[in-house]
This record gives structure tokens, C-alpha cells and sequence, in this order.
């Protein structure tokens, strides 16, 4: 039995709103493979639930008239990974999809829960940085929209009230039109781990030109980051090893990873240039790309 | 804290009452009696739990039961029919993919829904791993379960219904 004091299943989206608005106690539970892991710790904060699993309204995996991608916030990994659209516009986050624990977790995990537990090695949260994703969030008083980039605040920390439910995530299609993206998970166990160190890539290319490249990572840093100075030292450069050395050499400025019990600091720095090279030359030859 | 919640269990529609703090695994084991579901680590690791639940499997100990309304479970209770083992139970009773038995009921319902989904499919040895990532074993080394998968996929070895 887990230790709730307090389970209401919402019946939409409205009525989840309005459960947690009555009750500041209570917290969202999705598909629970992190909710329900912190009540079998003990938690005492997760013991006050309001329900939104199999939801329709969070189910949502298309593309608008606009050429919008959407991805609903309930849409569970084994999803993801089932998605024409995602896999086509979206490889590197069909590729980080693939990684995420083993079947009967990819069965139920949702992408949502894995963005709004806010830790820095969920696996998609680094594809969707890289391709510049938006959360649509709707609270008491309607619904409002924030980059991704914007989410994050701290370890286990993101912009979202109490009260506020995620639906969405979103992608406009100058984000991932004639994209290529790939994505890399070093953890220490080659399936059922979470990530040491995850790395996407998203790039544009032009014949033998890298005309835009979006590099993110995973346990780089307290949060999931994006690599502005990398980034920079590749955009219209000329494709060739001298330049993927060139953004490993600016990425040291980009990331902050830590020393834990899956691996030291310097260890992941080792890991970070490895799988960016890695990534980044997987991408470009899925573009068509070479590198000379 | 109770609720009436209407599930088909092994092809027989079931009401239950029941506590909504349990886990789908609390309720198939200690309401039903299908103690063939095992609880092992109960944090989602090691699949022992494993149930099939309207074709995909899930782990019955991280699944809260009410989430079953309305859905169809599978068991390993359920896959012999008339005292005649499923193809992937005689798999593994063929190529001895059971030693101490704890792990071999979630493995079975694994397997079983991986064959399903995949049956004419030209599927990797890869892909067989991958699939059975999910479930720990602590005996074996595996060898013999994913030969048992392997084969259960060959041609000729046809769904039992
Ligand atoms: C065995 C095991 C292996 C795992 N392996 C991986 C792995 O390889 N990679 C990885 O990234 N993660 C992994 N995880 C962690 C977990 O599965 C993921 O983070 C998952 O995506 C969480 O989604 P959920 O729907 O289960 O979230 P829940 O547990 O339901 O919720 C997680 C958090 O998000 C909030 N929340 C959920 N949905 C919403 C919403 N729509 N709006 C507002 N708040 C919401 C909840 O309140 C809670 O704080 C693993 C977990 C287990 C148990
Ligand atoms: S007991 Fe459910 S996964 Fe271990
Ligand atoms: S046979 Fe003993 S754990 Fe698998």
C-alpha cells in the first residue's frame, strides 16, 4: 500500500486544476514512475495526489496547420518511440526516447513527468532543448506559454505553480524543418540507468557548410543546458575534424558537471567532448553530411 | 479510501473493491490470488511484477490499481489453457530458462507480449535484449531466455489460440 493520506483522479484537465486549487497540499501524478518511487522512500510530499493519468486531452501527437509539432505532455515514452512524426522531424528525440529504462517503464513514463521532475539526466530534456522546445502550461487563470529554456530554474526546480498543469509540449517548424538531430546516453549499465552524461544534437547543414548547430546536454550541468559558445564556434563554419575539435575546445565553457558516485567531474568533462564530437558527426552524416 | 473498479483478469471480467493506495500488484495478488506476480524490488527495477495490461507490459508494483479500470490484465495464470502451456511457456520449460523460478512468471509475460507484437518480423538479437532489459534474473545469465524469445519468433511456431 502506498502511504497516501489524500487520491483524487481528475476527469480533465479543468477538473485537475481545480483539485489542486482546493487542496495546496496536493501533487500531480502522471504515469507515477517517479511519484510513486519517492512514496515508497517515505516522501511525506507526494502523499497528497490529484490524477491525471490516460488523460485524452494530454494525449495529443500531431502537427498543426502551421506545421506546429505538438507532443502531449501524457504521451508515455513506448509512444514517443511509436511516433511517425517524431521519428521523422525528431530523431534525437526518438533516439533519447529509446534510452529511457526498460520496456515496462517506457510503457507508462510520460514525457511530461520527465521534463516537470526537473532533473538534469531526464533523457528527453535535451533533445527538446535542442530543437528549442516550448511548454504550453494551463493554470487558474487560462493557459500561457514558456521556452523550455526558461523551465528549468534549479536541480529539481522548474517555473510551475502548484496549480498548473502541463499539456503540451511544442515545436515550430523552423525548429526542426531539414534538421538532423542524434542523441547519445552514456550511463554505467548499458540499459536500466539513468544517464552519467546525455548528449543531443540538432544540425542544419548546406553542402559542406554547418549553417546552424543546437548541442545539448544532460548532468552537464545542475540543469539540462544548451552550448551558446559551442554553438557559436560552429555556425557557418566549413564541416571537417578541425572543427568538431574547435567546438570541443569552446564546450569547456559551456558546461559545469559535478563529481558524484557515478562518476567524477573530470571524467564527465572526458565524457561531454567525446559524446559531443560523437553526436555531432552522427547528426551531419544523417544529413548527408561529411566530415572531410 | 475504497472504490469499484471493473477489469478483465485472464479473460474474465472482474468487480473489485478496492483500497485506492494498493498497487495493481497488492490487488491481483492478495484479492485474486495470482501469486504468480512476484514482488521484488518494488521500485520498478527488476520486473518480477510484470503483467500485460491491454498488450503492453507494465510493472504491476509501481501501477496503482485503480489505473486498471476498464483495462484488461494478463497474467501468467492465464496463458495455459486446458492444462496445455503457452508456446513461450514450453519455450522455457524446453531450454531449462528456469532455475530458482522468482523471476520466471514477469519474464514469461515479457516474452509472451514481445512475440506478439513482433511475430514475422525480422527482429535482431539486440532487439531481443533490449526487450527483455526490463526483468532481472539472477540465475540464469539470460542465455536462455533470449534463445527461448528467439525461437518462440522462428516461423511455425504459430499463436496458441
Ligand atoms: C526503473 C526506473 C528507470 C528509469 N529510467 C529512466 C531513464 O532511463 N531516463 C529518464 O529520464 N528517467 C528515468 N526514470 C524516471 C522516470 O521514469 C521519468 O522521469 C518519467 O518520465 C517520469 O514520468 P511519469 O509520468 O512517470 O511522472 P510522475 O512520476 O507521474 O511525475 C513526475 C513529476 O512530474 C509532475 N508531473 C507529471 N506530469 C505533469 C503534468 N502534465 N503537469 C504538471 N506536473 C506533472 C509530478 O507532479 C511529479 O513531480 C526511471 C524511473 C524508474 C522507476
Ligand atoms: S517488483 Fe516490480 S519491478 Fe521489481
Ligand atoms: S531463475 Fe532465479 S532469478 Fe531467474
Amino acid at each position: 500500500m502506498f502511504p497516501l493520506q489524500r487520491y483524487e483522479k481528475a476527469d480533465s484537465v479543468q477538473d485537475a486544476i481545480r483539485l489542486l486549487s482546493d487542496n495546496p497540499e496536493a501533487k500531480v501524478i502522471s504515469g507515477g514512475t517517479d511519484v510513486l518511487i519517492r512514496l515508497r522512500d517515505g516522501k511525506k510530499a507526494y502523499n497528497q495526489l490529484v490524477d491525471i493519468h490516460d488523460l485524452d486531452e494530454l494525449k495529443i501527437c500531431d502537427i498543426t496547420a502551421d506545421g506546429t509539432i505538438r507532443i502531449g505532455a501524457g504521451i508515455s515514452f513506448s509512444e514517443v518511440i511509436a511516433s511517425d512524426i517524431i521519428e521523422k522531424h525528431l530523431p534525437h528525440l526518438h533516439k533519447a526516447a529509446e534510452t529511457v529504462g526498460g520496456p515496462q517503464i517506457r510503457n507508462i513514463a510520460t514525457i511530461g513527468g520527465n521534463i516537470c521532475n526537473g532533473v538534469t539526466s531526464a533523457d528527453s530534456a535535451s533533445p527538446l532543448l535542442a530543437s528549442n522546445a516550448r511548454l504550453i502550461i494551463q493554470g487558474p487563470a487560462g493557459k500561457r506559454e514558456v521556452a523550455l529554456s526558461e523551465f528549468y530554474l534549479g536541480p529539481g526546480k522548474v517555473a510551475l505553480d502548484q496549480n498548473e498543469i502541463l499539456i503540451a509540449f511544442t515545436i515550430s517548424k523552423q525548429d526542426y524543418s531539414g534538421y538532423s538531430g542524434d542523441y547519445f546516453k552514456y550511463a554505467m549499465r548499458e540499459a536500466m540507468d539513468i544517464a552519467t552524461i546525455g548528449c543531443a544534437a540538432a544540425c542544419l547543414i548546406d553542402g559542406n557548410q554547418l549553417v546552424d548547430l543546437r548541442l545539448a546536454f544532460g548532468v552537464a550541468a545542475p540543469t539540462p543546458i544548451r552550448c551558446k559558445q559551442a554553438e557559436e564556434a560552429a555556425c557557418g563554419e566549413i564541416i571537417n575534424e578541425a572543427l568538431l575539435t574547435k567546438i570541443g575546445d569552446a564546450l569547456a565553457e559551456d558546461v559545469n558537471p559535478r563529481t558524484s558516485w557515478r562518476a567524477s567531474r573530470e571524467f564527465r568533462l572526458h565524457i561531454i567532448r567525446e559524446l559531443a564530437e560523437r553526436v555531432i558527426k552522427n547528426a551531419i552524416e544523417n544529413a548527408g553530411g561529411t566530415l572531410t | 479510501m475504497n472504490q469499484n473498479i471493473t477489469l478483465t483478469v485472464n479473460g474474465r471480467e472482474k468487480t473489485l473493491n478496492i483500497d485506492v493506495r494498493s498497487s495493481l500488484l497488492e490487488v491481483l495478488r492478495d484479492q485474486l490470488g495470482l501469486t504468480s506476480i512476484k514482488q521484488g524490488c518494488g521500485v520498478g527495477e527488476c520486473g518480477a511484477c510484470t503483467v500485460i495490461i491491454d498488450d503492453d507490459i507494465i510493472d504491476s508494483c509501481i501501477y496503482l490499481a485503480v489505473w486498471a479500470d476498464g483495462k484488461s490484465v494478463r497474467t501468467l495464470e492465464g496463458e495455459s489453457k486446458n492444462a496445455v502451456l503457452s508456446t513461450v511457456q514450453k519455450g522455457y520449460v524446453d531450454e531449462g530458462a528456469v532455475q530458482c523460478g522468482f523471476c520466471t512468471p514477469g519474464l514469461i509475460m515479457t516474452t509472451t507480449s514481445f512475440v506478439e507484437k513482433n511475430r514475422g518480423k525480422e527482429i535482431s538479437h539486440e532487439e531481443i535484449r533490449k526487450a527483455h532489459a526490463g526483468n532481472t534474473c539472477r540465475c540464469t545469465g539470460y542465455q536462455t531466455i533470449l534463445t527461448v524469445a528467439g525461437k518462440c519468433l522462428e516461423p511455425g511456431k504459430e499463436p496458441d489460440e
